[in-house]
């Protein structure tokens, strides 16, 4: 698959360069356009192709009210977004801004407006741009410098990465066990090749768990992709791919327009021949993604299999994501570090993090729960948190914060009454944005303060200087708010008076 | 970008792996539009004490706090340099603070990218000759190393020599501190065309009509 979308993208081969790859879309968000805005200028050179461009602002929009987000108090973050604002207007880039139905995390926005298309290259100024894989497209996160390239130029120069296909198989059709999600197949995949394990490679999940998993599942493996080192991560497209892209704002029209008719086969009587039959650009659109599909037999320069059986929900317990362990298990000892390096990077993990070697996971109390982020903040993931909250309040001693991923999902989910659940369980209900998942707008863990996050990045002061992160699923998160330690779901009794 | 050869400095040693670009330039400094005045802020977690009011006073046990490394223009790290976020500002950071060079076993892919673009010399060295590195900068901190890039070489004034990988045509780059957008736009009439005819391909196009 990744071969076919690179060679469909290959403008020139010069010799002894890399490969300069044409570029379908480019995602702007305003933390990392300003200064390639500002090159552009500088060099006199127009930007290319607009139409190839979608921006929206995330990074550091206020979450906690619309008034806070249209007048946002901090002086720097806000001149940040007004200059997204005047650049877009200056080179004709169509922008979600905060007002806008469609705002959100721009790794939300993507797919939700069906911008986001099998086959397609994607690339974004952020590492997360990997989410996109998860539709069969090969997006990849790059610097402002690169931004800027795609800008004046609409491709990229590239070296061909290598591929590593990782198969996880599930259960009877693919089932994964009772409380394991797609969140903690990728922590477990993480934990295992470790987070450089797949670098310089583009990662293509197969096997019979990633084909069960829905698309906002197919999103969360694809997305951390990146903290597993790799240059992207792919899903090949199939149904479910279609039935979600299907009818959406960018996806082609499928009602009665006839592009195209099957030929009547010369020298034969009329009556023999099928009265011709038009196809909408959406069934020539899905004929053109099917064919994407790995081929039998097509090599990979590495491959892994993972028995999704054998899955547990993982907890994330030190400063890098593939420091990570099942719920029934503990914070490792010095002794289970392989090298001399890892030796180092757990003593200060515990360190920072304040945990002792062998504390049961289940002991380690929290603070804060984050539900939300590119990874985690889609309405699959708020149902399943809601499932758990309900008829529940969340522990005196946490504060909890839900933040949905974009305007769709937020609306969707007050659509459904799942705010109310949260908010009269104590959690506050937030306004879309990345929010907590990094910290650069007002939601921050002060220093000493533990979280459980549903975001992607546990590193030392990631979400606040001096704040600790344990990273995994929705319904972790949320069982953890209510009991105020990690706690295991696959035991949760449910208290849903409405049977959610 | 400016042409960059030979370089000859002393060495700051921070002998971690995984260091990530949120230690390298945390966020709240990604909110400015500028594309300098990063320096002051490399490290800026670990650089600095925080009393409870929030003010700063350097931390004096940070290597690069102390001032036998001060004018240190090569970093050695250990493996899986600068992963994380895509954040050029880390690049920038690096190099505004006054790095031209880090030595490390591997990198992280965008970071990788994003160095070289600025300028900066990434060396792949064997564990071992990164940890050889390392002890001796950290026993003497006027540990000359010097960085041949025409000859893709490391020494020292120790008789340490190694030998790095690097693509020829980033290489090529950095000797002549070229362009990439220039060498790109070389094409122009190549992408003219492949572009006329890919814009046809409406299932490639972010933005088709979902209504007839």
């Amino acid at each position: 698959m990744f071969e076919k979308v690179w060679q469909q993208h290959v403008v020139v081969e010069p010799a002894g360069e890399p490969t300069i790859l044409y570029i379908d879309l480019q995602l702007v968000h305003e933390v990392t356009s300003p200064q390639a805005f500002e090159g552009l200028r500088l060099a006199n050179r127009p930007l290319r192709n607009p139409a190839r461009h979608i921006a929206t602002v995330d990074h550091n929009v206020p979450t906690t009210s619309v008034a806070d987000r249209l007048v946002i108090a901090d002086q720097v973050a806000s001149a940040q977004v007004n200059a997204l604002r005047k650049n877009c207007a200056e080179f004709g880039i169509e922008l979600f801004d905060v007002e806008d139905a469609e705002q959100g995390i721009v790794h939300m926005i993507g797919p939700e407006l069906g911008a986001t298309k099998p086959g397609m290259t994607i690339v974004c100024g952020d590492s997360h741009t990997s989410t996109h894989g998860a539709f069969g497209a090969l997006a990849f996160g790059i610097g402002t410098s690169e931004v800027e390239h795609v800008m004046a130029t609409q491709t990229l120069p590239q070296d061909k990465p290598k591929t590593f296909r990782i198969n996880v198989e599930g259960g009877v059709n693919g089932e994964l066990p009772y409380g394991v999600t797609a969140k903690d197949i990728i922590l477990d995949i993480i934990g295992r090749i470790g987070t450089d394990g797949a670098s310089g490679h583009v990662v293509e999940y197969a096997g019979s768990a990633i084909r069960a998993l829905s698309m906002e599942g197919r999103m969360t493996v694809c997305n951390m992709s990146i903290e597993a080192g790799a240059r992207a991560g792919m899903i090949a497209p199939d149904d479910t791919t279609f039935a979600y892209l299907k009818g959406r704002r960018f996806s082609p029209a499928y009602e009665k327009d006839p592009v195209g008719t099957v030929s009547a086969i010369p020298n034969y009587p009329d009556s023999f021949n099928p009265p011709p039959i038009s196809r909408s650009p959406w069934d020539l659109a899905v004929e053109q993604w099917s064919a994407l599909v790995t081929d039998l037999g097509a090599t990979f320069d590495r491959e892994l299999t993972i028995d999704a059986t054998k899955l547990a929900p993982n907890v994330t317990w030190g400063t890098s994501p593939g420091m990570v362990t099942t719920i029934d298990s503990a914070v490792p000892s010095l002794a289970d570090a392989k090298t001399d390096a890892d030796r180092k990077s757990f003593e200060r993990a515990f360190e920072y993090m304040d945990l002792k070697p062998g504390t049961p996971i289940k002991d380690i109390k929290i603070d804060a729960v984050f539900l939300g982020s590119c990874t985690n903040g889609r309405i699959e993931d708020l149902r399943a948190a809601a499932s758990i909250v309900d008829g529940y309040h969340v522990a005196k001693t946490v504060r909890a914060l839900v933040v949905p991923g974009s305007q769709a999902v937020k609306h969707q989910a007050e659509a459904e009454g799942l705010d109310l659940v949260f908010k009269s369980a104590g959690f506050e209900w937030r306004e879309p944005g990345c929010s907590m998942c990094l910290g650069m707008n007002p939601d921050i863990l002060s220093p000493g303060e533990r979280c459980a996050s549903t975001s992607n990045r546990n590193f030392e002061g990631r979400q606040g200087r001096g704040g600790r992160t344990h990273l995994l699923s929705p319904a972790m998160a949320a069982a953890a708010a209510i009991t105020g330690h990690f706690t295991d779901v696959r035991y949760w009794k449910f208290n849903s008076k409405e049977g959610r | 970008m400016t042409p960059i050869n030979t370089l000859t400095s002393t060495a700051a040693p921070l002998p971690l792996p995984n260091i990530d670009t949120d230690q390298i330039i945390p966020k709240q400094f990604l909110k400015r539009i500028e594309r300098t005045g990063y320096g002051d802020f490399l490290f800026y977690d670990w650089r600095y004490n925080f009393d409870a009011a929030g003010h700063t006073t350097p931390n004096p046990d940070f290597v690069l706090n102390k001032p036998e490394y001060a004018h240190a223009e090569i970093l050695l790290a250990e493996r899986n340099f600068g992963c994380g976020s895509s954040r050029e500002h880390a690049a920038w950071a690096l190099n505004q603070f006054g790095f031209r060079a880090v030595i490390a076993p591997t990198f992280a892919d965008i970071f990788y990218s994003n160095a070289g673009k600025n300028g900066i010399i990434l060396c792949r060295l064997t564990d071992a000759e990164v940890e050889t590195l390392i002890q001796r900068s950290t026993a003497n901190p006027q540990h000359q190393i010097t960085i041949n890039l025409e000859q893709q070489t490391v020494t020292d004034d120790q008789g340490f020599q190694a030998h790095f990988d690097i693509d020829p045509f980033r290489k090529h780059c950095l000797l002549n501190g070229l362009d990439d957008i220039g060498l790109t736009l070389l094409h122009k009439d190549k992408l003219d065309a492949y572009e006329a005819k890919h814009n046809e391909e409406f299932w490639l196009a972010p933005k088709a009509q979902a209504t007839a």
